[in-house]
C-alpha cells in the first residue's frame, strides 16, 4: 500500500496505526503562533473500534490500510458465520460475530448491505439506514388507537426488539431507521 | 479543481458581516489617529523563523528573462518597522499574508491579518487597545490576564522556564500521544500550549497569556519577570481556546536583532530547511533608531469566525484554497 504523508491526512483515509487498519474520523492541522506545525488525527481502530487520538509531525507518514468497502447481498446465517455475495462477481464472503457485530439485528437475507474488506476478510458490515423487517410477536393491537399515546415492544423476525405504536399487530412489515434502531413506519 | 465548485464557501450573509468587520476596524483606527498603510506583499527577503515557510514567486523583467525569486510576505512585520524608523508615527495595516502548509480548519495558506504599531506603549497598554477593538467587534469582552508560567504550573505542575527537554517530554507523553525525539524544550512546550491548554482555554472565554519563555522571545524584548527569570515581553490573545493575535514589546536593539536573525538562520541549516535572504535593512533601520514601541499581528478571518459563532473559516472566506 501506498504512505501517506501528513499533509495528505484527510477525513475517511484508512492506514495501518500499530498494525491494525484505523480510519480517520478527524483531522486538525495544528500551528501555534510561534513553532512547527503539527497534525492531530482522531483515528478509529477500525477492528476494536476503539476512538482516539494522535500527533504526527508535519513530515511524518504512514502506510495506508487496504481496507475497502463493498456493496454486497446478505445470503444467509450458516449457525457460525454470516455469509455474503458480491452480485457481479458472485464473490462470496463470510463474517464472524465480531465483524457483524450489531448489524446483525438488521440483516434479512437478499438485502443489500456495506461490507467492510480488509485484506480481503470482511471486517464489518453496514446495514442499510432503513431496512423493512416482519412482526413475529407482539401484543394484541388496540382498535382505533393510531394516533397517540404508548409503545410496546415488538420482536421482528431477526430477532431485533424494537418499541412500536400499540396499533401494530403481529404479521406487519414495519420500516426501521437501524442508525437508531427505532420505528418508522408500517413498510 | 472541480468546475462545479464555483460557488463561494461563505454565504453572502458572512460576506456581509465580514465586511462590516472590517470596516470597524478601519473606524476604530480612523477615530485613533493610527494611519493605515499598505506595504508590499512580494519581497526580496523572507522571514527568518525557521517554522514558518514562505512562499517563492518568480519575476521576470521581461518573459523570457531569468526569474529572480521575490517572497510573498508571511506579515508585514519588517515593512512596518522600516516605516517606524522612518518616523512614521502609529500605524496599522490590513494585509493578505501567506504561510505554506497551514491550511485546515483555522488555517488558509493565503490570509488576511491586521498589524498594528504604537511608538510609546508597551505591551500591557497593548493589550488594553486590543481588548477596546475586539470589543467594539464582538460585543463587550473583558479579558483576563495569565502568565504563561501561571497556566503551566495550573494545567500541568511544572515551571516551563525552568523545565528541561526531558521532563518536559515525559509530561507530554502524559498527554499527547506521538512518536517524537527532539531536545528542543520549545517543541515539547508548543504541543503542551497546542494540544492540552488551548483546548482548557476553551472555557475560560477571552484570555491574554503573557510573559512567555524568553526562548520563544520572536522578535519582542526579553525582560525580567516577578520571579527574576528572564522572559518574553510578548503576549497572544486566545477566544473561546482559539489563538487571535499575537503581540510584542518590540526588541529595537540593532544588534540583538541581528543576532536573532543569525540564529533563526543557523536553525534552518541544522533542520536542513531552505535558507532565505534575511531582511537585514530591518537591522538597519533598527540601528538608525526605531522608536520604542508595541506591535500587534490579529487574525481578521479569526475575529470574523468569531464574530459569526462559526469554527470553520471556510465559513469566512469567499474562496479558500481549493476553490481559490
Amino acid at each position: 500500500m501506498a504512505n501517506y504523508s501528513s499533509n495528505q491526512f484527510k477525513n475517511g483515509l484508512k492506514v495501518m496505526i500499530d498494525g491494525d487498519p484505523c480510519n480517520m474520523v478527524d483531522v486538525e492541522f495544528v500551528k501555534p503562533g510561534k513553532g512547527q506545525a503539527f497534525t492531530r488525527v482522531k483515528l478509529r481502530n477500525l477492528l476494536t473500534g476503539r476512538i482516539w487520538e494522535r500527533t504526527f509531525k508535519s513530515n511524518e507518514s504512514v502506510e495506508g490500510a487496504d481496507v475497502m468497502d463493498r456493496d454486497m447481498e446478505y445470503l444467509y446465517f450458516d449457525g457460525e458465520m454470516w455469509h455474503f455475495m458480491e452480485p457481479e462477481s458472485f464473490d462470496q464472503v463470510a463474517a464472524d460475530e465480531n465483524a457483524v457485530a450489531d448489524a446483525k439485528l438488521w440483516l434479512k437475507e437478499q438485502d443489500k448491505v456495506m461490507v467492510t474488506l480488509f485484506n480481503g476478510n470482511p471486517i464489518a458490515v453496514t446495514p442499510p439506514n432503513f431496512v423493512e423487517l416482519e412482526v413475529v410477536e407482539t401484543d394484541p393491537g388496540l382498535k382505533g388507537d393510531t394516533a397517540q399515546g404508548g409503545s410496546k415492544p415488538a420482536t421482528l423476525s431477526t430477532g431485533a426488539v424494537v418499541r412500536v405504536p400499540l396499533f401494530i399487530n403481529q404479521g406487519e412489515v414495519l420500516k426501521i431507521d437501524t442508525r437508531t434502531g427505532d420505528y418508522v413506519s408500517r413498510a | 479543481m472541480n468546475p462545479t465548485q464555483w460557488q463561494p464557501t461563505a454565504s453572502v450573509d458572512n460576506l456581509k458581516r465580514r465586511a462590516e468587520v472590517l470596516a470597524q476596524i478601519r473606524q476604530f483606527f480612523a477615530r485613533r489617529g493610527v494611519m493605515e498603510v499598505d506595504t508590499p506583499v512580494m519581497s526580496h527577503c523572507a522571514v527568518s523563523d525557521p517554522f514558518i515557510d514562505t512562499i517563492e514567486t518568480a519575476y521576470r523583467p521581461h518573459f523570457q528573462a531569468e526569474a529572480q525569486v521575490l517572497y510573498l510576505q508571511t506579515s508585514p512585520e519588517y515593512a512596518m518597522k522600516r516605516l517606524l524608523a522612518a518616523g512614521s508615527g502609529p500605524i496599522y495595516q490590513m494585509a493578505k499574508a501567506f504561510r505554506n502548509g497551514e491550511y485546515g480548519k483555522r488555517h488558509n495558506p493565503e490570509f488576511t491579518m491586521l498589524e498594528w504599531y504604537r511608538p510609546g506603549f508597551d505591551d500591557q497598554q497593548l493589550m488594553d487597545e486590543v481588548e477596546a477593538l475586539v470589543s467594539e467587534v464582538l460585543g463587550d469582552v473583558a479579558i483576563s490576564h495569565y502568565s504563561y508560567g501561571e497556566l503551566f504550573q495550573h494545567y500541568l505542575g511544572l515551571d516551563p522556564h525552568q523545565a528541561d527537554a526531558r521532563q518536559l517530554a515525559a509530561v507530554t507523553r502524559q498527554h499527547i500521544e506521538i512518536e517524537l525525539d527532539d531536545d528542543d524544550p520549545d517543541t515539547w512546550l508548543n504541543l503542551l500550549m497546542s494540544h492540552v491548554i488551548e483546548p482548557a482555554l476553551a472555557s475560560r472565554g477571552a484570555v491574554f497569556v503573557h510573559d512567555y519563555p524568553a526562548s520563544q522571545a520572536a522578535l519582542a524584548k526579553v525582560k525580567t519577570g516577578q520571579d527574576g527569570t528572564e522572559v518574553a515581553a510578548r503576549f497572544e490573545l486566545f477566544v473561546n481556546g482559539i489563538e487571535l493575535a499575537n503581540g510584542y514589546h518590540e526588541l529595537t536593539d540593532a544588534a540583538e536583532q541581528q543576532a536573532r536573525l543569525l540564529k533563526d538562520q543557523r536553525s534552518r541549516e541544522q533542520l536542513g530547511l531552505p535558507c532565505r535572504p534575511l531582511e537585514m535593512r530591518l537591522v538597519a533601520a533598527l540601528e538608525s533608531g526605531m522608536p520604542e514601541c508595541a506591535g500587534v499581528a490579529l487574525g481578521v478571518d479569526r475575529l470574523v469566525m468569531m464574530a459569526l459563532g462559526t469554527s470553520n473559516i471556510r465559513d469566512v472566506l469567499a474562496f479558500p484554497l481549493n476553490r481559490a
